[in-house]
């Protein structure tokens, strides 16, 4: 049964019915643009605006930790033998061998391949393919490439606290292997937990030294013996003298006595040619030069002291920074000092006074390094201060030649074991000078840069190509000088001899006429002096000089104020006669 | 087996040969004339180059082919024959 609810209305009750009509359109509210409002806010056309929903990113450049590669090889001694086979049993390698010799495919491919052979080497015998015509020609004019430099290795200390390289040395067999003592020269400056390691690296491996040379103090110079390539002799800081054998490992072998060895930290060290092979001498700025066998080093064979008055007065000796040595003039050597001399000596002689023959005044600073010439021996490079200068034994005043000053302090310098007219130079401001005096004296031939940092010693290897150069921050670096620099050109060595020569020449000239001036000076002052004497009766003491030169200035001044006294006294008598002049006339007018 | 010989010795007895060996594709000397470190050594060595340069000369025509590698140097001249199984090494000191 449905559920239904009746409403009910009546259709009077509903009211009207609604009746919809069309209106016009009537404006009702307007709202017209306000410019003012606008001169609140800054017109900015165009404008670009991206929007986008994304996340930042930026860009980086990440440069890998260098990694050290090792490279070694694996050499496979015994082929593939197959499984069954054991290689060292020699009866079944034989019977593997007989077996596979048996096989018929080893025969047939053994004769085609022993006819193809046969054709081969009867060719061989024949006719010389590979024979060189016009062979003498071989050496034609070299093209004139400039000269260049090419780095090959660079050798960075392993130490966290990098110490200056102050001395290098080259193996003597051959130059594999490179010595570098490093050091901390500046005053104070070692750090407590500076390394006191140096290092001998090979040449061809620059990411670990081959080997550590552990000394008690640091190494300030190293050398190796060139008899005995196993040994070598160094300086170090504390002035003590170490030997060490490479083949008996890291530390030294023999050390000298801290009583007796050098006051001061040992700047060269060189190896002597005698017949033991075990000879050495040493010198640091404390004075001494010191002569050492290295079979025992508790104290020093024999003993120089740098003074230049003969004496042997430590105190007054000059401290040595550079030494050097000839294998061809064993008794001579010459050593470089810090106030600017050389001084040159001779080690047989008789009396200590007698050692030192004679001294050339070079440098305003100390002389870093003192090379003798391989080709000229009576020649001698020096560096110190700003220039590089070369002398000539004979000549004891000034250099023969030298180069301009430069830019910057020159550290050290050798000469070109291969070319004589060439030298090399290192400076402060990182750059390798290769100087070639026969092409060009004023400017060195090239100019390398070899580093940021400052270049302080520089060894040049027997075959005249490579060059190593150590720096402030303990890296080595090797390069190679191109074959132009490091080839014998022809008539150099007579050239350079007419250079020298000429230069030697010169010098003597100039030495003889200043000597030829002050001969004259000295005899006129002679003269005046003897006149002065004979008036004066014998010499003079100090006092009667004194009161001489008291008399004279007083008779000066004297004769000074009676002028004056005269002069004004004159002006005054014109002025009475113009006076009486004037009152003349006057009187006459009236 | 007696040609074999044969042919060996013929080669041999030429002038300025100093030595025959006979490897196989693995590296094992089967046959030789001289000492056992040398021929230890060149086996391995010739080994690898002459399979690098066989695939040298295929990659660059693969219808090509090596037969003969000669290595000539300062001191003597190594001779290679190559098959597919064994190598015949001959080393010779040209005349000159």
């Amino acid at each position: 049964m449905e559920i239904v609810h009746v409403y009910m209305k009546l259709r009077g009750e509903f009211g009207r019915q609604c009746l919809l009509s069309d209106r016009p359109v009537e404006l009702l509210v307007d709202f017209p643009p306000n410019p003012s409002l606008g001169l609140q806010f800054i017109q900015k056309t165009p404008r670009d605006q991206a929007v986008q929903a994304c996340t930042d990113t930026s860009e980086h450049q990440v440069n890998t930790e260098r990694f050290e590669s090792d490279s070694c090889g694996i050499n496979h001694v015994e082929g593939g033998w197959p499984k069954d086979v054991d290689p060292g049993e020699m009866e079944q390698t034989i019977r593997f061998r007989k077996k596979v010799e048996k096989d018929e495919g080893y025969m047939n491919t053994l004769l085609q391949l022993g006819s193809v052979m046969e054709h081969c080497i009867r060719q061989n015998n024949s006719v010389d393919i590979y024979q060189l015509y016009f062979e003498d020609e071989v050496d034609v004019e070299e093209s004139q490439d400039p000269p260049s430099a090419k780095t090959i290795n660079v050798f960075r200390d392993p130490n966290g606290v990098k110490r200056t390289i102050t001395g290098l040395s080259w193996h003597p067999d051959g130059g594999r292997k490179m010595a570098a003592a490093y050091s901390c020269l500046e005053f104070q400056k070692a750090s407590r937990d500076m390394s006191l390691d140096s290092y001998i690296w090979d040449v061809e491996y620059p990411k670990r030294p081959e080997m550590t040379l552990k000394p008690i103090s640091s190494l300030v110079c190293l050398d190796y013996n060139p008899k005995d390539p196993h040994t070598l002799v160094g300086g170090s800081y504390s002035g003590q003298i170490a030997y060490w054998d490479t083949r008996r490992g890291s530390h030294p072998v023999e050390l000298s006595s801290v009583e007796q060895s050098h006051r001061d930290p040992v700047y060269k060290i060189i190896w002597l040619q005698s017949k033991t092979g075990t000879d050495a001498f040493s010198a640091s700025t404390d004075g001494q030069v010191l002569w050492w066998d290295v079979r025992k080093l508790s104290e020093p064979t024999e003993r120089l002291v740098l003074d230049p008055g003969r004496e042997g007065n430590l105190d007054r000796a000059l401290g040595a920074i550079s030494l050097e040595f000839e294998a061809t003039m064993p008794t001579k050597f010459m050593v470089g000092t810090e106030q600017g001399l050389i001084v040159s000596c001779n080690r047989k002689a008789k009396t200590p006074s007698e050692k030192i023959v004679c001294t050339y005044d070079g440098h305003h600073g100390p002389v870093y390094a003192l090379q003798r010439n391989p080709f000229f021996p009576k020649n001698f490079l020096t560096v110190g201060d700003w220039t590089a200068r070369i002398w000539s034994e004979d000549i004891k005043d000034s250099s023969i030649m030298w180069t301009k000053y430069q830019m910057s302090y020159l550290m050290d310098a050798c000469w070109s074991p291969v070319r004589p007219a060439v030298f090399f130079t290192v400076k402060t401001d990182g750059v390798l000078d290769v100087w070639d005096i026969l092409f060009k004296q004023n400017d060195p031939v090239l100019s390398f840069k070899v580093s940021d940092k400052a270049l302080y010693s520089l060894r040049v290897q027997d075959n005249g190509r490579l060059v190593a150069c150590g720096s402030e921050q303990g890296e080595a670096t090797l390069l190679e000088i191109c074959s132009g620099l490091s080839t014998l050109q022809k008539n150099e060595k007579s050239l350079l001899a007419a250079m020298l020569e000429r230069e030697t020449k010169r010098e003597k000239i100039l030495e003889a006429r200043q000597r030829e001036i002050r001969l004259k000076e000295r005899s006129r002052s002679e003269q005046s002096r003897e006149d002065e004497i004979s008036r004066d009766e014998g010499q003079e003491s100090p006092e009667q000089l004194m009161g001489r030169a008291e008399k004279d200035f007083y008779s000066m001044v004297e004769t000074e104020q009676r002028r004056r006294r005269e002069r004004e006294d004159e002006t005054q008598r014109e002025k009475d006669v113009c006076e009486e002049k004037h009152v003349k006339e006057e009187t006459e007018t009236h | 087996m007696a040609e074999v010989e044969e042919t060996l010795k013929r080669i041999q007895t030429q002038k300025g040969v100093q030595g025959i060996i006979i490897v196989n594709s693995e590296g094992i000397p089967i046959k030789t004339t001289l000492d056992n470190s040398s021929t230890v050594q060149y086996a391995g060595l010739i080994h690898q180059l002459v399979m690098k340069a066989r695939s040298t000369v295929r990659d660059i025509d693969p219808q090509n082919d090596l037969t003969f590698l000669r290595v000539r140097s300062k001191k003597n001249e190594i001779m290679i024959a190559p098959d597919k199984d064994y190598f015949l090494i001959v080393i010779q000191n040209p005349s000159d």
